[in-house]
């Protein structure tokens, strides 16, 4: 079995910072990503992206270029395309590349999966056409595609207004921008504004993207509530509660977004200690400063132990490779905490925008746990909000005994899209705290394996 | 019904050819299955197993298998996650099609 000092899991801006700095500091050190090309979902694409679709992105993004060139320049190595399907306490590693299957086994692991968009069920979200505004994103990042006939964006947080800003530079026309946050949120985010104002960069961009965006006459629909799709084959329009009526609004694509939570299927899987943060409203890695888990040699860093951004994730990733190469005994204490220092202080500065932005964007209550009995929770075995609450009634407690119940999370996806909703809806129907009733116990392969792939690996394990 | 999507005007683009359930469609190099099926103007790539309701690709990163199809034979690919190829054979996966999970 392949073994290394160091295996980083994802190629974002927290595992590309990682794995430069512990390369640099003399780790050997193996950097596995799904994705062909370094970067993760916020830089995608960038080492190959045409340079007027650069420019379309804005500078930020570009910063992502040089954390590439950082990374290619150290002896870390890249491993793209290839997945991870089990990671276990003791650090041996599954892993699939081109249909092939494999284990690795490594000193220590540094988990970077990253963030992924909180998926929020309202009705018509399956519909064609519906997708979700990260999804428009990519799409634009790492093709060049944009909605031709009109794209309505709706939900909450920064990524809607980023998006909408985008799509209008590149000509899109822009139907609507539908405002779900709540509007009490201004006044529960107020007292977070004098510490967010330290890092206020983050939002004079906000209020210039909203300002050009109204300049150019995009309509904006605030402090709206019960968001539905409505079509047959595909999304035909959206319709909305605004203003104490109901508004429709014909469109043939529907971007949503409610903000993102850390993809926590891989951490979870292994194990370590995770609690439910009330203000993120997502599960999170319990992790001490250098970013290490509660299992020895297990390290849970940037979005995927809790959102904090790129910038963050840069820095919490420069932090965990130093504290690797310490432990790994390429570098003492005192170089180490040296080192970060200069991390560390930003880390800290550029998290303090973060609890002003979780409250004024944090989603309506009511969207995650009260949603209509006909919505669809579990998307790929298509059970309702109904059939949960029924098992519910029936006498079911938690969301693993409603799994087997019902299904739901069991398909493809293995919950990665109910996870969430149904945390909060059984803990809403049951008046009980999120923590008591656990959230679906993750077990590998937490990616798809064939049959076939796994009896290779068992033959490749034979032979040797 | 016109295309929900287009690609934008960029200098250089390179073309290659892919079968979309038989259909001859041009396509941009480099791009996923599942960009170029939504830029060719397919509006769904698949139906569940369950009630055959048509879906489409949700979340573009590999997270919600809503883009599975099938593809050079094999069902269930992750649309989202594979680049298109000079002559792949890409078909829309109907119901439980020939390999559901």
């Amino acid at each position: 079995m392949a073994h290394h000092q160091l295996v980083i899991i994802g190629g974002g801006p927290a595992g590309l910072a990682a794995a430069t700095t512990a390369a640099n500091a003399g780790v050997e050190c193996l950097l596995i990503d799904e994705q062909a090309s370094p970067g993760g979902q916020v830089y995608r694409a960038i080492t190959d992206i045409p340079p007027q679709r650069a420019k379309l992105l804005g500078p930020d993004y570009q910063y992502g270029r040089m954390l590439v060139e950082d990374f290619n320049a150290s002896k870390a190595i890249h491993q793209p395309s290839t997945t991870v399907w089990s990671l276990d306490a003791q650090r041996e590693i599954g892993i699939l590349h081109n249909n092939q299957a494999a284990l690795l086994r490594a000193d220590r692991v540094i988990i970077a999966t990253g963030a992924m968009e909180r998926p929020v069920p309202f009705a018509g979200w399956t519909l064609p056409g519906v997708m979700t505004a990260g999804a428009g994103q990519i799409l634009l990042k790492s093709a060049g595609i944009v909605p031709n006939n009109g794209v309505v964006v709706a939900g909450s947080g920064p990524l809607l207004l980023l998006l909408a800003w985008q799509y209008m530079h590149a000509g899109v026309t822009i139907n609507a921008i539908v405002d779900l946050s709540p509007k009490r949120n201004f006044w529960t985010a107020l007292p977070h504004l004098p510490r967010a104002l330290l890092a206020y960069h983050y939002l004079i961009k906000g209020l210039k993207y909203q300002l050009e965006l109204k300049k150019a006459g995009v309509p904006f629909y605030s402090g709206v509530a019960d968001l539905c799709a409505l079509g047959k084959e595909s999304i035909e329009a959206v319709e909305f509660t605004h203003n104490g009526g109901r508004k429709r609004i014909e469109t043939p694509l529907l971007m949503s977004h409610f903000g993102v939570i850390p993809d926590s299927h891989l951490s979870r899987s292994t194990g370590c200690h995770h609690y439910w943060s009330p203000s993120q409203l997502c599960w999170r890695a319990t992790i001490d400063p250098w970013s290490n888990s509660s299992i020895e040699g297990i390290a849970v860093i940037g979005d995927s132990a809790g959102i904090g951004g790129a910038v963050a994730a840069r820095h919490a990733g420069r932090l965990a490779g130093l504290e690797s190469a310490h432990l790994l005994g390429c570098i003492g204490s005192k170089e180490r905490d040296e080192k970060a220092h200069q991390d560390r202080r930003w880390l800290a500065e550029d998290l303090h925008v973060r609890p002003f932005l979780e409250a004024l964007f944090r989603p309506a209550p009511n969207l995650l746990a009260e949603p209509e009995n006909d919505t669809l929770i579990c998307r790929c075995e298509e059970i309702t909000a109904g059939t949960i609450r029924q098992a519910i009634e029936d006498g079911h407690r938690d969301p693993n005994q409603i799994k087997f119940l019902t299904r739901c999370g069991m398909g493809p996806c293995q919950g990665r899209q109910c996870d969430n909703a149904i945390s909060q809806l059984v803990a809403h129907e049951l008046g009980n705290d999120i923590e008591k009733n656990e959230g679906y116990r993750i077990r590998p392969p937490i990616r798809p394996l064939t049959i076939e792939q796994l009896a290779d690996l068992h033959e490749a394990g034979e032979a040797k | 019904m016109p295309s929900s999507f287009r690609r934008l005007d960029e200098p250089g683009r390179q073309w290659i050819q892919v079968q979309i359930d038989g259909q001859t469609v041009r396509v941009a190099a480099g791009e996923t299955v599942a960009a170029a099926i939504l830029a060719s103007g397919i509006q769904s790539c698949r139906t569940t197993p369950l009630s055959g309701q048509p879906r489409a690709p949700f979340c573009m990163m590999g997270v919600c298998f809503e883009c599975l199809m099938e593809v050079d034979g094999t069902p269930n690919r992750q649309t989202c996650q594979i680049p298109v190829k000079e002559g792949m054979q890409i078909r829309r996966q109907l119901g439980r099609g020939r390999g559901y999970i």
